[in-house]
């Protein structure tokens, strides 16, 4: 991923970068289900390798470009994200390492989750559950930013009924 | 170096999110800032996931015969997440077109210039 | 692409499974991955797929836009419904639990249409994408 990241950003075909992008969401896919995380990588592969990659391409045919000019200065802005990145780095130390059952994120409520969830929704798929019951007022509010991104999108780009505007 | 095994996630998360700030900020060109800022989103999935994986675990579906799961309050939060992504993705490609129909180019600095 | 006759016989063939597959996964989402947000970018799928392949106004032909954006306000308006349906038989809005006699019951039936909403915005707001943006090109090309 890490390959396809450095060519996305050195790259300047645009359609180059649109393909480079789709085979760096089904590499996200694999990680994600190599990390036991399925719901949400059917979600990233559909999502980010199919609805994404569709809408960067419509967007690049209706833009025309396909080449993006070389950038002046470079230098200013690496040092910038290279700062941030150690800053970073220096604040990740403090977080628990790789799959340590004493973390934190452990405690509290993903254990009554994992053992109250089907017994009081009968649905064995504990990610459903929460996203459904336990927390539906997040999953209202997601439908609601779908449906106003949408929205937004129409308002923008509806085709123009009257000719000569 | 327990620092660099044991986190080994956190330093894939932080390259990845350095590198879409980059892009993000360094290159003029409209569309590759929107790649970059889709690659800063999906570093942020890793960062959120990574830490409830056990090893050993498997998928949080209740299942006879499976004794340790993976975290699942992680996921919920991750795929509200890669959805509302998408939908900024959308709104920030309509909005591309229309400067292009306005401007009639997507790079930034020919962009300033017809605004002065 | 309409001419390529490979094309035509593959995409009438996949079709249906497409449209069967996210089916699959709306319904089975309580048993295995899946869910209301997977099955809707899948339907969409694969009306984007035949709309690439067959033109655009044959895709328009087979999902009107009137319908698109129908189901997109139907979807949250079905979910805000099932919140008032808690309120209207004793609950607080999004209970479930209230929605039959056995409270399991209550909450499958209460992810059920949930779910429904969550795929018919979501599926909606994905071809309506779609369609804006392919149809978009056929109007500025001739500026």
């Amino acid at each position: 991923m890490a390959v396809a990241v450095i060519a996305m950003a050195v790259q300047r075909n645009l359609f180059g970068v649109v393909v480079l992008f789709s085979i760096y969401s089904f590499l996200m896919a694999t990680v994600l289900v190599a990390l036991d995380a399925v719901d949400v990588a059917m979600t990233e592969a559909a999502v980010g390798a199919g609805v994404s990659t569709v809408l960067l391409l419509g967007a690049l045919y209706l833009t025309g470009g396909t080449e993006s000019k070389p950038m002046q200065r470079p230098l200013l802005p690496l040092a910038l994200s290279i700062a941030v990145g150690a800053v970073l780095a220096y604040g990740m130390q403090g977080l628990p390492a790789f799959s340590d059952p004493q973390a934190p994120i452990h405690s509290h409520v993903a254990p009554r989750y994992l053992e109250q969830g089907p017994k009081e929704t009968g649905v064995p798929n504990v990610v459903t559950a929460v996203l459904a019951s336990y927390r539906g007022y997040d999953t209202l509010g997601e439908t609601a930013v779908v449906f106003t991104a949408g929205v937004g999108v129409i308002a923008l780009l509806r085709r123009r009924t009257r000719k000569g505007k | 170096m327990s620092v660099i095994a044991g986190h080994l996630g956190y330093w894939v998360t932080i390259f990845l999110m350095v590198a879409g700030l980059y892009m993000l900020i360094a290159r003029t060109n409209l569309l590759k800032k929107l790649v970059g800022l889709a690659i800063l989103q999906s570093s942020v999935y890793l960062l959120y996931i990574a830490p409830g994986k056990l090893i050993g675990g498997t998928a949080p579906i209740i299942a006879d015969g499976f004794a340790v799961y993976s975290n699942p309050l992680p996921h919920v939060l991750i795929l509200t997440a890669i959805v509302v992504g998408v939908a900024t993705l959308a709104l920030g490609l309509a909005l591309v077109v229309r400067i292009r129909e306005a401007y009639g180019s997507i790079e930034e600095d020919e962009i300033l210039e017809q605004e002065d | 692409m309409k001419s390529d006759i490979i094309l035509r016989v593959i995409a009438k063939l996949l079709m249906p499974f497409m449209l069967i597959f996210a089916l699959y996964v709306q319904f089975h989402g309580d048993f295995g991955p899946g869910g209301g947000f997977q099955a809707g970018v899948i339907a969409a799928g694969a009306v984007v797929f035949y709309a690439i392949i067959f033109g655009l106004t044959e895709g328009q032909r087979l999902v009107p836009e009137w319908i698109v954006e129908k189901m997109l306000a139907a979807g949250v308006l079905l979910y805000a419904g099932v919140g008032l349906a808690g309120i209207a038989l004793g609950g607080n809005y999004l209970d479930y639990f209230v929605l039959d006699a056995d409270s399991v019951r209550g909450q499958l039936r209460g992810i059920f249409w949930v779910e429904a909403g969550v795929a018919l915005t979501v599926s909606g707001v994905m071809i309506k994408l779609f369609y804006l943006f392919a149809g978009r090109g056929r109007d500025a090309g001739d500026s």
